[in-house]
């Protein structure tokens, strides 16, 4: 018996050596004649490892869709952030529970310590103090909502970056709000229809089991209109919106002209709205 | 034949049990063909010829419906001189008014429950909540 075992565990041993081992002889045989080949081809494939190691520290291209916030000019006119906030509502047939636990927000306001978590808070100015800032979805350049998200209901819009969310394909399983570092995104823990207020037949509602967030107002760029919060705020100069990649656009003139801050840059995410406090 | 008097009854009684969808929908409501009605206003055309819409109008739906939110193609379409977005609420719903009376009367009878309407608003809904505000 013990012989028979004995002589089990050399075959096995041997097998499982020989079966690590075939791999590795397989790639060292097959390795020398793709490099020879390589070689004799050289201007056909040379470019292929440059492209690989180029991309790293590559800026996006292309159009990247980004907004300004002004604080000083939403913090001189409260209700001018009010109705901000009640445009996208009303855009968006978003609902508006009593309850704050359920609360749904694309756009809302926060205490400023509450907004930007990484900046000292200590001996602010009573303005900055006591006025309520905006926050909203950051439509992030390395978005980890994207990365989380199992079914990709949530993604980057490659063409203008807006990070998007396909609400058919959500499965509500909140990785996403797990994932995001700003809590831009909301779940729908109850049917939302009877808190709409007044409905947008252009725009779907959502449904209970739904996560739902900014999307920059993809709907109304598509048609050239602005977004429903800038729109809100024209004439201003309060929010201002447009291409970062563009040098020519207004939004660059503002972030060239004046220092601007972002949320929490420290976490790599590359945040694409911008705040003057 | 042995126990004629069972065997026969028992055979009949099979034969109905067994044949009992062909006749029960031919005896009651169940068979009549839904008649759905064509969009008020007299609207003859849509996006695709009807036989086209009534075979495939989901994967229509779904085809705008990645081009709009996945690939950001809101092209508007336009037939015969009239545009149509690509959207359900948008371009459907808006000749399709009475989804009680289009939608409805096929998908009751087939026994389809598409969760469109969880999210797209019909425009009875959209109308309910207009008033207010």
């Amino acid at each position: 018996m013990d012989n028979k075992r004995r002589k089990f565990l050399k075959i096995a041993g041997a097998s499982v050596l020989a079966g690590i081992g075939a791999p590795a002889v397989i790639k060292l045989t097959a390795a020398t004649p793709a490099l020879a080949s390589g070689h004799g081809e050289a201007p056909a494939h040379a470019p292929a490892p440059d492209a690989h190691g180029g991309h790293a520290e590559e800026a996006p291209q292309g159009v990247r869709l980004g907004m300004v916030i002004d604080l000083r000019k939403m913090n001189e006119n409260p209700e001018m952030l009010d109705s901000a906030i009640a445009a996208c509502i009303a855009a968006h047939n978003i609902p508006e529970f009593p309850d704050k636990k359920n609360e749904v927000k694309w756009i809302w306001k926060a205490p400023f310590e509450n907004v930007f978590t990484d900046h000292s808070a200590s001996h602010s100015a009573a303005k900055v103090k006591n006025f309520p800032s905006v926050a909203l979805c950051n439509h992030c350049d390395d978005p980890p909502c994207v990365r989380a998200c199992p079914t990709q209901a949530t993604f980057r819009l490659e063409k203008n970056g807006i990070v998007a969310m396909d609400f058919h394909r959500c499965i509500g399983c909140r990785f996403c709000m797990a994932a995001c570092p700003y809590g831009a995104r909301s779940f729908n823990w109850q049917d939302p229809r009877p808190y709409i207020k007044k409905y947008n037949k252009e725009f779907p509602s959502r449904m209970k089991g739904v996560v739902e967030k900014c999307n920059f107002c993809g709907e109304r760029l598509a048609l050239g209109q602005e977004p429903a919060c800038v729109e809100a705020c024209k004439g201003t100069g309060a929010i201002v919106f447009g291409d970062l990649n563009d040098a020519k656009s207004e939004i660059r003139a503002v972030l060239d002209k004046e220092f601007t801050i972002q949320r929490k840059p420290t976490l790599g995410t590359k945040p694409s709205v911008f705040y003057i406090v | 034949m042995y126990n004629k008097g069972t065997i026969i009854p028992g055979l009949i009684l099979f034969v109905l049990f067994v044949t009992f969808p062909i006749w029960f929908n031919g005896l009651t409501t169940a068979g009549d063909l839904p008649k759905p009605e064509l969009p008020p206003g007299g609207e003859k055309q849509c996006v695709m010829p009807a036989d086209y819409m009534r075979a495939n109008h989901m994967q229509l739906l779904n085809e705008w419906r990645d081009n709009v939110l996945r690939d950001g193609d809101r092209e508007i379409l336009e037939i015969n001189g009239k545009k149509y977005p690509k959207g359900l609420q948008m371009a459907c719903m808006t000749c399709h008014s009475q989804k009680e009376k289009f939608c409805d009367s096929c998908h009751t009878y087939a026994a389809v429950d598409p969760y469109c309407w969880d999210c797209h608003l019909t425009p009875n809904e959209a109308g309910s909540k207009e008033a207010m505000h």
